[in-house]
């Protein structure tokens, strides 16, 4: 188990290497010359000649990504921000938190509405509660989160006036993100409860459980609901991407100063530099969760556990189970 | 085989009538339940419709969608302008048929790619295993890493604005998943005895790929491909609307929704209508997409 946990962490190395070598690559073949954005039309040649050197656009490519990656490994520098001139880990670190703040909330807001949600579909299944539940999961995958963030703002900001319509940096500011990033994912993660769910009920084992006189509610929490789980958790990693792309899209709507607007800037102004350094933070940060969701699964999963036992200990087993059998 | 044909069995085999023993194919079978499904039925209708909107859309728009008409700002849907005019006096509701021409067919032909090439390379790693599979897999790792929003607003940023280089940065950003579900399906039937019987008389690689492993694994990835056509509908429609990607003049449903926000309190449909536009398409390719679950996954049922 220890092994297995070691061996996803050191695999964050060759993965976010390939990362930045892909980042790189980006780099090479975006057009245009970030030089004559920076400067004013009426720089000199010489004067753009001499930007470029500062910036090290000269060197050689292979320089240039050596050059990055040594100061990322060596002082976590992403490198410089074309447009504030700041460097941009010390900006992203500064943005963040609001990422985190709402991508997390969002997470653990839909599993604790989505989870119930899920389950009594399942128990309840063809009833109407049933039906009312699969038409929200259906509708709500289908709404644009931007668009329920603007619905939200006509509704709440300007009709009623009770929360406000762009992020000001309070708790009642990130309420509206939160919501809009969050619906979606209620909606697929009470679909994935129930699919699950329903599996978990035809099982043979619940039949036996029932059959023993165990009480309904803890045939289904105990014998049900724990296999049901398996799938769910392994699905939290790819909810918390389409979290954080929802999040990268809803930042704008409400202009809250994370890493999404950073991006979504970066783009627009052409600052290629800040873009890089998002993706790899956002690519780091994203690959640190979805570890430490493989490693809660192997955890939720007994099952699982069994794989991970050492050579060693198996072939001591199967001597003893051999030595068992030969009496 | 035709040796043990009767007479009759032999003319319907001519006539490509092959359902001749009354045996009916899991295709057959598949569609017969997709039919017999109302919503799901429902859900394929207005997709259509969408598109042959998309198709006659100068014959459907009763405006031209880049004609201005500083008479008529921002005016409230009425007969005359079914979804009001925009701030420069276009017709929203023009604007919309046309924007059918964008977010769903570009969802469709990205999954295709998507498909093409990440079904492929799961295809190809499922297949040969061993170091082929490590090596592709890997690299899916790598792309997989960068969630995949974030991925096509990079693509588009270096490829620049427009329809073809969104189509290139969405289709790619779909690869891994599409890779991964080829893979997975794959592997549940590469163990058939009938690719190693094909293997023994010496069918080539790409024949067994295509004819047995393609055809029945087939379900798994047409469900994934129908909810990947819904995922980029959404995917394009917010890269337009941040201003990434198709932005104004062009209609495209979230670029429209993007001018509209400056004028949110003023004119309320100018957000509302295009949205609506973009749940209702979604919402139909997640009612077929369920349709075709329940067809093709009876498990589930």
């Amino acid at each position: 188990m220890v092994r297995y946990i070691l061996k996803r962490v050191f695999y964050i190395i060759p993965v976010m290497f390939g990362v930045l070598v892909l980042v790189f690559l980006m780099k090479i073949v975006m057009p245009g010359d970030p030089v004559t954005e920076l400067l004013p039309a009426s720089a000199s040649l010489e004067q753009k000649e001499a930007l470029r050197d500062e910036l090290g656009l000269n060197d050689p490519i292979a320089k240039q990504f050596v050059d990055y990656v040594w100061g990322i490994i060596s002082r976590g520098d992403l490198g410089t921000s074309y447009k504030t001139k700041q460097p941009i880990a010390t900006e992203l670190m500064q943005r963040f938190p609001h990422t985190a703040a709402i991508g997390l909330s969002a997470l653990l807001i839909s599993q604790i509405i989505a989870t119930p949600l899920g389950i009594l579909a399942a128990v309840k299944q063809y009833s109407w509660v049933d039906n009312l539940i699969v038409v929200f999961t259906i509708v709500g995958a289908s709404l644009p989160s931007f668009w329920l963030a603007l619905m939200m703002i006509m509704w709440f900001s300007v009709d009623l006036g009770w929360l406000p319509a762009m992020y000001n940096g309070t708790l009642s500011g990130l309420v509206m993100p939160i919501i809009s990033v969050a619906f979606g994912s209620i909606a697929a993660t009470a679909r994935g409860v129930r699919t699950s769910m329903l599996e978990m009920i035809r099982q043979d084992y619940v039949r036996t459980a029932r059959a023993k006189g165990q009480k309904e509610s803890i045939v289904i929490t105990n014998h049900a609901f724990r296999n049901a789980l398996v799938p769910v958790v392994a699905g939290i990693g790819s909810a918390l991407g389409a979290l954080l792309g929802g999040s990268l899209i809803v930042e704008t709507v409400f202009a809250v100063p994370g890493i999404g607007k950073y991006v979504t800037d970066a783009v627009t102004q052409r600052n290629y530099p800040a873009l890089q350094g998002g993706i790899v933070f956002l690519a780091l940060m994203y690959t640190i969760i979805n570890i430490v969701v493989d490693i809660l699964y192997t955890v939720v999963d007994p099952r699982l556990k069994t794989t991970f036992v050492t050579a060693k200990k198996r072939k001591t087993k199967a001597v003893r189970e051999e030595a068992a059998a030969n009496g | 085989m035709a040796k043990m044909m009767t007479p009759a069995m032999e003319r319907l085999h001519k006539k490509k009538r092959y359902n001749v023993t009354g045996v009916s194919s899991p295709g057959r079978e598949a569609w017969k339940r997709l039919a017999r499904n109302k919503t799901a039925i429902a859900g394929l209708v207005i997709v259509v419709f969408l598109l042959l909107v998309g198709l006659f859309a100068p014959f459907i728009a009763p405006y031209d969608y880049q004609v201005q008409d500083y008479t008529k700002m921002l005016q409230s849907p009425s007969a005359e302008h079914l979804f009001g005019t925009d701030n420069l006096g276009r017709d929203i509701f023009s604007r919309c048929v046309y924007g059918a021409r964008y977010s769903l067919p570009i969802g469709i032909v990205c999954v295709i790619l998507g498909l093409v090439v990440g079904g492929g390379l799961g295809v190809i790693a499922a297949y040969f295993g061993g170091k082929t599979d490590n090596i592709i897999m890997r690299f899916i790792d790598i792309i997989q890493a960068i969630p995949s929003t974030l991925l096509c607003i990079a693509l588009v940023a270096i490829l620049g604005n427009g329809v073809i280089q969104m189509i290139i940065a969405i289709a790619a950003g779909s690869i891994q998943g599409m890779t991964k579900t080829c893979r997975a399906a794959i592997f549940m039937v590469k163990s058939n005895e009938y690719v190693e019987s094909s293997k023994s008389i010496g069918v080539s690689n790409l024949m067994i790929m295509l004819r047995h492993l393609v055809p029945n694994a087939v379900g798994i990835i047409v469900i994934n491909a129908a909810n990947a056509v819904s995922a980029n509908i959404l995917t394009v429609s917010s890269l337009s609307y941040i201003g990434v990607g198709l932005v104004s003049p062009t209609p495209e449903w979230g670029a429209i929704l993007s001018e509209g926000k400056a004028y949110i309190s003023a004119a309320p449909h100018m957000v509302l209508f295009p949205g609506l536009v973009i749940a209702v398409t979604v919402l139909a390719f997640n009612l077929f997409g369920n349709g075709l679950r329940d067809a093709l996954d009876p498990r589930l049922k």
